[in-house]
């Protein structure tokens, strides 16, 4: 008797895939889904599930599933981008340096001139005469 | 920075004015901010001068190893004092508009 597909492992992997693709295009744009990428977590867990019942069943019940060699590499992979998406959010993205030297609340921001982009200078005094408060924003940049 | 945008009419009511800062040319910085529709300035500080005097270096932390900018917030009043920031220690958490209002409101704002 032809075996029959174990399509769980399949979803189960494909789920995986999203986890990981979706978190920079779409859930990192907002800051609900971002600072702790719980949709994604989430998204890793339903895969787990299924690829959990896939296994079983591939290895429980191989005269009826397949899916035992084929569940082993879907599911070593997974385990595999759940890693690299876990280092990626736990380790790599809080690896910047120590905030000690940074200004203190309470001390005088430094003065400076800069040029925005449609070159025009900036300064940031003439910023504060103008205006209740300046926010500065400090980010890495794009290269 | 994005949401900061779309918050900006509660900036500007309060007489706030937001500025971006990193080591990024004008050429990049103009790209962002037309792509994105940015309306706030975005400045270039290239050699890192302004981001050093803040204290706020991430030596060689660009991709092809030049220095930029931790991220972080400052808020700093009329008298050029600095009342509220944010540094966080996570590149993805970054200060939500909310966060930066309410530090407005209690300590500026009164």
């Amino acid at each position: 008797m032809k075996r029959r597909h174990n399509i769980l492992l399949w979803l189960g992997f494909v789920l995986v895939l999203l986890a990981v693709l979706t978190y920079i295009p779409i859930f990192a744009v907002f800051a609900v889904t971002r600072d702790i990428p719980w949709v994604n977590y989430l998204l890793f867990l339903a895969a787990a599930v299924l690829l959990a019942f896939g296994l079983r069943r591939a290895f429980g019940q191989p005269e009826i599933y397949r899916g035992k060699i084929l569940g082993s590499i879907l599911a070593s992979l997974s385990l595999l981008l759940f890693a690299l998406f876990c280092f990626a959010i736990l380790y790599a993205s809080k690896d910047i340096p120590a905030s000690e030297t940074a200004v203190r609340v309470g001390q005088p921001a430094p003065n400076f001139t800069l040029a925005n982009w449609d070159g025009k200078q900036v300064n940031l005094s003439d910023q504060l005469k103008n205006n209740r408060a300046v926010v500065l924003i400090f980010y890495r940049g794009y290269w | 920075m994005r949401s900061f945008e779309q918050h900006l009419n509660d900036f500007t009511q309060r007489h706030i004015e937001i500025a971006a800062i990193s080591v990024d040319s004008t050429d990049n910085s103009r790209k962002l901010s037309q792509e994105k529709g940015y309306t706030f300035p975005v400045l270039s500080d290239p050699a890192a001068e302004v981001i050093r005097r803040y204290g706020l270096l991430h030596p060689k932390g660009g991709e092809d190893g030049q220095d930029i900018a931790r991220p972080a917030e400052i808020l700093i009043d009329s008298s050029g004092t600095i009342r509220w920031e944010n540094l966080t220690d996570d590149i993805r958490v970054r200060a939500r508009p909310g966060q930066v209002l309410r530090a407005f409101d209690s300590t500026i704002g009164k």
